[in-house]
């Protein structure tokens, strides 16, 4: 019994006090880091508040959800109609929380129509969404309205980077309580089996609906955000089918299972690509892109945290067995 | 009237190109359970080789010798290999088709960045048969009556195939519940791996035949993977006459709409596509 308790405070305090000095680390990063581990760790955030999100509908009920791009190119509209260089800007925090409604709306009339269908055709609608969306934009404005492109004030990297971890923090409060609920439970039984969540009672059409609107939320904030340090906005900008990708491959790659699974392989892959797209292997890219998540899929299909969890598994395992065995000793 | 027999045909014979894509996706999706988002990318590898061979003075129709049997092994081997694991490793259909959704979007972003480093951005062409026919009023260029044709020709062949012979037999067995044809006796994965080599194949054979009328280049194919994914699902899922007919319908709604405003022809696939799987996601032959 006092093992238990004793145990349990243990774990919490991982859960709890390994994230909160790594967040004062990082909040106090712009004091002390250089401009580069600035705009690196910038990077990190917003692939982190993506990839979190993302899992957050997607992970858990197994319809892979491609329209992440759809809902960040909301927040890049968001700013560039209410944050312009030329024109009346509102202040910023507004307009992260309008994009943050807006995307909120727009998923949640998404969901409506769609979440009844199967899953790959929830994938395969998610994806002609960005690209209607950006089809039609570009035709309305290059058409109607005659222009090529629109311009955002620029932000400082220091507000952008406190933007962004705020955005990070309550993504990941939003996860982690999400999970702890009921409602995270009645996510997870639609993720295995759908009509027999359905007939233990969950809404299932409600709790997915509102999951996917919840999880937009962040993108469409992230999506003002990058907008200020990006500055130039067109619809191959904003609705940028990789935005809908990175996150499902950093998921993938670092596992959904649980919370730190995302986080991981947004780090790592943030890493990894950055690497990658500056160096002299920027050529090769999106070949390397393209054989880790093939990789991934094949070789880990519970991700980075899987393959951990399996090796302190093995590792449990073998010290037990030798526990049990100076049990049987004495 | 005129304007709507020339949209009539012209969407006819671009239609024939669409059906011998979507067939090949059909096979695929329908039968083989993978959403190839790479299928568009074996149409432009089939587009580069023939016009790599007719530079060395081939002949376009020709060349469909080569790149059929080339990219029905290519096909066959990734299928063998990456989506048979993929496959086995699945606990259920449901996780099968999104795992290989995504290794798909794997194999479109490499093979893509291979055809890049070969073949560069900008875009090529040739001339084959430029002369002109005029049927029932409408002006028609040659090579584009010889394409369709030819689709035509092999969509049909390809369709008397899986009518007739006992392969195609177990690719209709496996279409319909692929669990219960293994206990049949068909031999699942290969069967499977077969439908994807000739899903490639056909997609390969389609870009010899757009490369005849049409510039090339490797951004080609990802616009004939959309237009396929409408098409099966325009026809219905594992339907092969159904993507045969729908390819026909899009290719008419394609002039149209080209027609009326070329810069929306793309968006109107998506609109289609959104309202088709709201209203009908079975399709109209779909069971």
């Amino acid at each position: 019994m006092m093992d238990s308790v004793k145990k349990s405070w243990k774990k919490h305090l991982v859960t709890f006090g390994v994230p909160l000095v790594l967040l004062i680390l990082v909040a106090f990063l712009p004091r002390y880091g250089s401009s580069y581990n600035v705009t690196l760790t910038t990077y990190f955030l917003m692939n982190i508040a993506l990839a979190v999100s993302w899992t957050l509908f997607s992970g858990y009920t197994g319809y892979i959800s491609l329209a992440t791009a759809a809902f960040f190119g909301v927040g890049i509209y968001a700013a560039a109609l209410f944050y312009p260089v030329v024109g009346t800007q509102l202040p910023l925090i507004v307009v992260v929380l309008i994009a943050g409604a807006a995307s909120f709306v727009l998923a949640f009339i998404v969901g409506l129509i769609t979440l009844r269908l199967r899953g790959i055709y929830f994938a395969m609608f998610t994806f002609g969404l960005v690209l209607l969306f950006k089809e039609l934009i570009y035709y309305y404005e290059i058409n109607v309205e005659g222009l090529r492109g629109r311009f955002v004030v620029l932000q400082s990297n220091e507000t952008i980077y406190y933007y962004l971890l705020g955005i990070f923090v309550v993504t990941m409060i939003v996860a982690y309580l999400i999970r702890r609920s009921k409602f995270g439970l009645a996510l997870q039984s639609i993720g295995q089996n759908e009509e027999a969540a359905a007939h233990t009672g969950v809404n299932v059409t409600m709790v997915k609906i509102l999951t996917f609107a919840v999880s937009a939320i962040f993108m469409g904030a992230a999506g003002v955000v990058m907008a200020t340090k990006w500055t130039y906005v067109d619809p191959g900008v904003a609705f940028n089918l990789m935005i809908s990708f990175t996150p499902v491959l950093m998921a993938i790659f670092g596992g959904m299972g649980n919370l730190y699974g995302p986080v991981i392989g947004a780090v790592l892959f943030t890493y990894i690509q950055e690497v990658l797209t500056t160096g002299d292997l920027a050529k090769y890219y999106m070949l390397i892109f393209g054989a880790v998540l093939i990789g991934a899929i094949v070789f880990m299909p519970n991700g980075l945290v899987g393959v951990i969890q399996k090796l302190v598994g093995l590792v449990r395992k073998w010290r037990k067995g030798g526990s049990v065995a100076q049990n049987a000793d004495t | 009237m005129e304007l709507f027999l020339e949209i009539l045909l012209g969407g006819l014979l671009i239609g024939g190109i669409f059906s011998l894509v979507s067939m090949g996706l059909s096979l695929q999706y329908g039968v083989a359970r993978v959403l190839n988002i790479a299928h568009g990318e074996f149409l432009m590898f089939g587009a580069f080789i023939t016009f790599w061979l007719q530079q060395k003075g081939v002949d376009p129709l020709v060349t469909v010798l080569v790149v059929a049997p080339l990219l029905f092994i290519a096909g066959f081997f990734v299928y063998r290999t990456m989506f048979t694991t993929i496959r086995l490793k699945s606990p259920n259909p449901g996780v099968f088709e999104s795992n290989s959704l995504l290794a798909a979007f794997g194999l479109y972003f490499i093979v893509q960045n291979i055809a890049r480093l070969i073949w560069g951005t900008t875009p090529y062409s040739y001339s084959y048969l430029p002369g002109r026919v005029t049927i029932a009023g409408a002006d028609l260029l040659d090579n584009r009556l010889v394409a369709a044709v030819f689709a035509i020709a092999v969509g049909t062949a390809f369709y008397i195939f899986l009518a007739r012979t006992h392969i195609g037999k177990s690719i209709r067995a496996a279409a319909q519940d692929a669990y219960t044809a293994s206990l049949m006796g068909v031999n699942i994965s290969f069967t499977l791996a077969l439908c994807f080599g000739f899903g490639a194949a056909m997609a390969g054979v389609a870009g010899s035949l757009i490369s005849i009328c049409y510039p090339l280049s490797t951004s080609m194919g990802l616009g004939y993977t959309v237009i396929a994914i409408v098409v099966v699902t325009l026809g219905g899922l594992g339907s092969i006459p159904g993507s045969f007919i729908g390819g026909f319908i899009l290719g008419i709604i394609n002039t149209g709409v080209t027609a009326w405003e070329p810069s929306l022809a793309v968006a109107a696939y998506y609109v289609i596509f959104i309202i088709l799987l709201l209203v009908r996601p079975k399709g109209l032959m779909g069971k």
